[in-house]
């Protein structure tokens, strides 16, 4: 039978043995390990979250005290930044796409990405370790001089943590820059390449240009603590602003590692979801280098308050602005996508559909504290963290989730139960919507954030959040069930279920581990569905099998 | 819930502001989500519109140029009508009152031209400018007021400098919006906005040293028992005693002592408490830190002092226990 051999010759079925998987250099494989290793840090950073909103239903503080809840907002923030937003849908859906979106057999370098691979679970391993014996109450920020002097926790296995896993984002960097380069299929030119590929271009620059920052400033971190040697530290004659500076300057274009990729996703899930050419399709490509770009300019804006200059401020304040347009030009190409398609809402687009949306308010709220007066009043307080949770949680994870859902055929060969799929992409949105929509007022009110207690005025406000919190729980538990259960009993997936035109859908479902049987030519521009439909009617008037 | 009112002029700018943004916000939402449902409509599946692979290359070029020049022309005015207000930050009118105040783990110190002190309070007259001076004795903290719609984070080791004229009379909280470490949440305290005649009042009656229990109060937070020890004054709803015991209601309550035994907390029990530190003299509980010696650090009138203020934090045991407490030697 056809079906069978296919699946013998599938990358997940060819030698099956546990040393095969530990030892695969197959893109796809590192990134189905990926993906284990990011669920599993999502989870844990979700039951910080969960414990966080837990506390902050009662004013006094409901469960925690002061110090495991300083423990637990700081876990949630390091896990959810570093083991799975920075990693996520580079290391998943990148490490799977990007050589079959080329037309490619693999990365350019395998084995480096599987050593990325340990390299990320190593780091992972000692931020946990560090976090669970001791725990550390810095905030994901690690701040100076908190953080060398005034805290009592594992500092030091954390930031090593840290440093570890920017070495395998360096690594995954490198891998998709040069891949892009060298192993577009034939006819492939860069104005035919997804706008996925752009976004992950795009991604892998500030990965490989940013990351080195933020090892250099952990490493002087380290320095200062063991050898006393005065960097951030006023009492040693440093200066703790130095720290922000340095922090931030890898920290603000990671906002852009985190959202980029999901631009790239929703531009594909768009595109096909309306069976129809991207609008502007140049203007998306450069507005994700644009963005990368600028992005490296802005890290300024996250210290208005903290005692620069106010030419500084003035700059920066004036940069975040130009920063936002690029994202503006994206948002009004997706709706000019929409115009005249014809517009299918299965999950992914409903996921896509979100992301738009949320990501728009975060957007927006973005202008909020990027203008300088305003910036006053609202940062450091629940208005910031319910920005960047939209832009993180609502942008970021929705987009990740429209991509689980729209390659979810193509990497597993099983459809997911599309009324689930549905239903947990409308939970998100709502759900969402519940629990930092609230933070935003709390915000405007001066509720500070990182308050394990808080005065009784702000209760109501607070104790919709954790509602809607527990709605988010839901949509997110949802689909780890249905995905688990379609991989055992999903309806068996075509090769290209969704009538999509990448190169990722001319293979079969799942890919052989060559991934093309035959090296593809490339014919067309990306997205054109004039010629799909084309070419179907006349597949469909002579052989079956083209 | 109420909502924040608008304390100064400043607040009123900035809320205009907000709100200008607001509006802009609304409007890009409006479109967004507008655009979305009326395409969903229109061109849905099955709907009566055909599908056309029209070239949209030419018409694009149009479209993308008119939305982007429209959002920066947009943003570049929320730009400079942001800056504007922000600029005035930097420049404190001369004649202001200036106050000093400093952060440290998790207490604010506020000290008066007139030699006045606070702890977690902040005293100001109505309609005259006010200059805050900021800095801090440990980590970076950050001193916000809400209802002014300012902040500034406050550096160990420098000064930073916040001004303001408030305008509305009353009591406002302002907090520490910096993470401090694990007291964070109780770094909060009350600005009190008086009118200049009860400012002159309260100046008049405020002693710029205190009596006995205040100074050991001053001294409880010197000294960094604060930091360990609960106190319930400036977080009457703070419980977390990790680190050490509570003070609330410590005096005149029993404890087990080094040989089990329970034994009442008199003011001798204190005294030797922080002369000797350490679990020595207490068996219970188990804490995160363990209680370094004063001795040589805090001289007699200071435990004095201290032992006073711990007193208060028992009131109804203070009256009746005060007979066997070791009476403060003047002069010791």
């Amino acid at each position: 039978m056809a079906l069978t051999a296919d699946r013998e010759r599938s990358y997940l079925w060819q030698d099956g043995t546990v040393r095969s998987w530990l030892l695969t250099t197959d893109h796809k494989r590192i990134a189905l390990l990926y993906m284990a290793s990011i669920t599993v840090f999502f989870i844990l950073g979700g039951i910080g979250a969960a414990l966080i909103r837990m506390q902050l239903v009662m004013p006094t503080g409901a469960i925690l005290s002061d110090e495991t809840y300083g423990r637990m907002f700081t876990m949630h923030g390091i896990v959810m930044v570093w083991l799975f937003l920075v990693p996520s849908i580079p290391v998943t859906l990148g490490n799977f796409l990007v050589p079959l979106m080329l037309g490619a057999r693999d990365l350019a370098f395998p084995r480096l990405n599987l050593i990325s691979w340990y390299l990320f679970v190593m780091a992972g391993l000692l931020v946990v370790y560090g976090l669970f014996r001791g725990g550390l109450e810095t905030g994901w920020t690690f701040y100076t001089p908190l953080s060398t002097d005034y805290t009592q926790g594992r500092v030091l296995p954390v930031v090593a943590g840290v440093f570890l896993s920017g070495f395998s984002s360096i690594a995954t960097g490198l891998n998709f820059i040069i891949s892009i380069h060298q192993l577009r299929a034939s006819g492939m030119t860069w104005y035919r390449l997804p706008l996925m590929l752009w976004a992950l271009y795009a991604t892998s620059v500030i990965f490989v240009l940013a990351t080195p920052v933020l090892s250099i400033t952990l490493v002087l971190l380290a320095f200062e603590h063991f050898f006393r040697v005065g960097v951030f530290d006023p009492t040693l004659g440093g200066d703790p602003l130095l720290f922000q500076h340095l922090f931030w300057f890898y920290s603000h274009p990671a906002v852009y590692i985190m959202i980029l990729p999901g631009m790239g996703v929703v531009s594909e899930v768009v595109s096909t979801f309306c069976h129809k050419q991207v609008f502007g399709y140049r203007f998306v490509a450069w507005s994700s280098i644009s963005i990368a770009a600028i992005g490296f300019l802005v890290w300024g804006h996250h210290m208005f308050v903290a005692g620069t200059s106010l030419y500084a401020a003035v700059v920066f304040s004036m940069l975040s602005f130009l920063v936002s347009v690029p994202s503006a030009i994206k948002v009004f190409n997706w709706l000019g996508t929409m115009h005249g398609g014809a517009i299918r809402l299965d999950a992914p687009m409903l996921y896509a559909m979100g992301f738009i949306g949320l990501f728009t308010v975060g957007g927006l709220t973005g202008l909020f504290l990027a203008s300088l007066a305003s910036d006053v009043h609202l940062t450091q307080t629940y208005f910031v963290v319910a920005h960047f949770h939209y832009i993180m949680v609502g942008g970021m994870v929705s987009a990740y989730f429209a991509g689980l859902h729209y390659w979810w055929p193509k990497i597993t060969g099983r459809m997911y139960p599309e009324m689930w799929g549905r239903t947990a992409a409308a939970l998100l949105f709502f759900g969402f919507n519940l629990t930092f929509f609230p933070q935003f007022l709390l915000g405007y009110e001066g509720m500070p954030r990182r308050y394990a207690t808080y005065p009784a005025q702000f209760q109501v406000l607070n104790v919709l959040s954790s509602a809607g919190a527990s709605i988010l729980a839901l949509a997110y538990i949802l689909p780890l069930i249905y995905f688990a259960w379609s991989l055992l009993r999903g309806a068996r997936a075509t090769d290209n279920p969704w009538q999509a035109t990448g190169l990722e859908w001319r293979t079969s479902s799942p890919p052989p581990t060559e991934n093309f049987v035959h090296p593809p030519v490339v014919t067309h521009d990306a997205y054109d569905y004039a010629a799909l439909d084309q070419a179907n009617i006349a597949a469909r008037q002579e052989v079956p099998h083209a | 819930m109420s909502w924040l009112p608008e304390a100064s002029a400043h607040a009123t700018r900035i809320d205009i502001l907000l709100a200008g943004l607001l509006l802009i916000s609304l409007a890009v939402l409006g479109l967004v989500f507008g655009l979305m449902t009326i395409n969903i409509i229109r061109f849905r599946v099955g709907s009566r519109v055909p599908l056309s692979h029209e070239a949209v290359v030419h018409k694009s070029w149009r479209f993308e140029i008119g939305w982007t020049s429209a959002t920066l022309v947009i943003f570049f005015l929320l730009f400079l009508w942001a800056a504007r207000l922000y600029v005035v930050g930097f420049q404190p009118p001369s004649g202001a009152i200036q106050i000093y105040v400093t952060g440290k783990q998790w207490m604010w110190k506020v000290q008066y031209p007139g030699g006045q002190r606070e702890i977690n309070m902040l005293h100001v007259p109505m309609g005259r400018a006010v200059q805050l001076l900021l800095t801090s004795e440990d980590v970076i903290h950050d001193f916000s007021i809400p209802v002014l719609r300012i902040k500034h984070d406050v550096l160990p080791g420098r000064y930073q400098s916040i001004w303001f004229v408030a305008t509305r009379s009353g009591q406002f909280r302002f907090y520490c919006t910096q993470f401090c470490g694990i007291g964070h949440s109780r770094m909060t305290g009350t600005l009190v906005v008086l009118n200049s005649t009860d400012y002159a009042d309260w100046l008049d009656h405020t002693p710029a040293s205190g009596s006995l229990a205040t100074t050991g109060e001053m001294l409880f937070i010197r000294n960094g028992c604060s930091g360990c020890h609960v106190s319930g004054r400036y977080a009457s709803d703070a419980r977390d005693t990790s680190r050490a015991p509570s003070m609330v209601g410590l005096y005149g309550s029993m404890v087990p002592g080094p040989d089990g035994r329970p034994i009442r907390v008199d003011s001798a029990f204190l005294h030797d408490a922080i002369l000797h530190g350490g679990p020595a003299r207490s068996q219970q509980g188990n804490y995160s830190t363990e209680m370094p010696s004063f001795r040589g650090v805090l001289g007699e009138d200071d435990l004095a002092a201290l032992v006073a203020y711990l007193q208060t934090l028992s009131p109804s045991a203070s009256s009746g226990m005060g007979v066997d407490a070791v009476t403060p030697r003047e002069g010791n």
